[in-house]
């Protein structure tokens, strides 16, 4: 009677032993899919607000202690320039780059620009009401380890070279944006 | 309140009062308390939502005080890890 019992007891921890390993292995699944403390953006555009408010979100972001990483594409790439260059470009290259901002310092903004008048008088009044300016948010968005990824494939269609842009920028395409959006808890597109 | 550190961001808007205040938690030893003076009200809410996010760091107490009919937004924020 006893010794029945006894090895009844020991199958059924054999069995709870089992099911303690199985619910393990799919706790580790499950925490393998688990994003991370990270926040990616795209910047699609290329107006001194709107990359603004990508820099803005991205250095508060970052203060808190969460990974960031900027992926700039399209018309947001024209915020990463520091300046022109034409020698050596196709005529449609040319043109985009003579009609683009040569530097974040010449974006427009996205509303009521008036031939750049609009922007400058949103930098007086940010001056003035002492919120920092692109370039400080940009330097700062830097020294807190925000990654700048430049979308390799709209560089390459708008013709813009390696040495209109500022330094420190890594090129990535889809993936590398998407490598970092699946593991993040917050994504934009601006 | 005792404090460690004094951070002053007054006249400085967001982001820059949390961004510089967690500039400077990093320079503090875990325990000890930093006492950051800012007139954005925002930073009320952001501090807050700072604590709330860091596992770092406790918000301890929040105060306003007025000087020269300027509000003043004062947190005390705690390394903890």
């Amino acid at each position: 009677m006893e010794k029945q019992l006894h090895s009844e007891l020991k199958a059924n921890g054999r069995g709870l032993e089992e099911r303690i390993a199985a619910l393990e292995a799919k706790l580790a699944t499950i925490e393998e899919r688990l994003p991370d403390d990270r926040v990616s953006l795209v910047v699609f555009s290329g107006e001194l607000d709107r990359v603004l408010a990508a820099f803005v979100i991205a250095t508060g972001a970052a203060a808190l202690g969460q990974h960031v990483s900027i992926f700039f594409t399209f018309w947001g790439l024209n915020a990463l320039r520091k300046k022109k260059v034409l020698s050596g470009k196709k005529f449609g290259e040319k043109l985009m780059a003579l009609m683009a901002p040569s530097s974040s310092q010449s974006l427009p903004v996205s509303k009521m620009n008036f031939f750049g008048i609009g922007a400058k008088m949103l930098r007086a009044m940010m001056r003035d009401k002492n919120v920092s300016s692109l370039e400080d948010l940009m330097q700062m968005a830097r020294d807190l380890g925000v990654r700048i990824v430049a979308c390799e494939m709209s560089r390459d269609v708008m013709g813009i070279k390696d040495d209109e842009l500022i330094g420190g920028l890594e090129f990535g395409g889809v993936a590398s944006f998407l490598g970092d959006a699946l593991k993040s808890k917050a994504t934009l597109f601006i | 309140m005792q404090f460690d550190r004094v951070l002053d961001v007054r006249g400085l808007a967001c982001p820059m009062p949390i961004v510089k205040a967690r500039q400077e938690i990093n320079q503090l030893q875990v325990g000890q308390v930093l006492k950051v003076l800012s007139t954005d009200r925002g930073s009320v809410k952001d501090f807050q939502g700072w604590a709330q996010t860091a596992k770092n760091i406790q918000l301890l107490a929040q105060e306003t005080e007025k000087e020269n009919d300027k509000e003043i937004y004062v947190h005390y924020v705690k390394r903890v890890s």
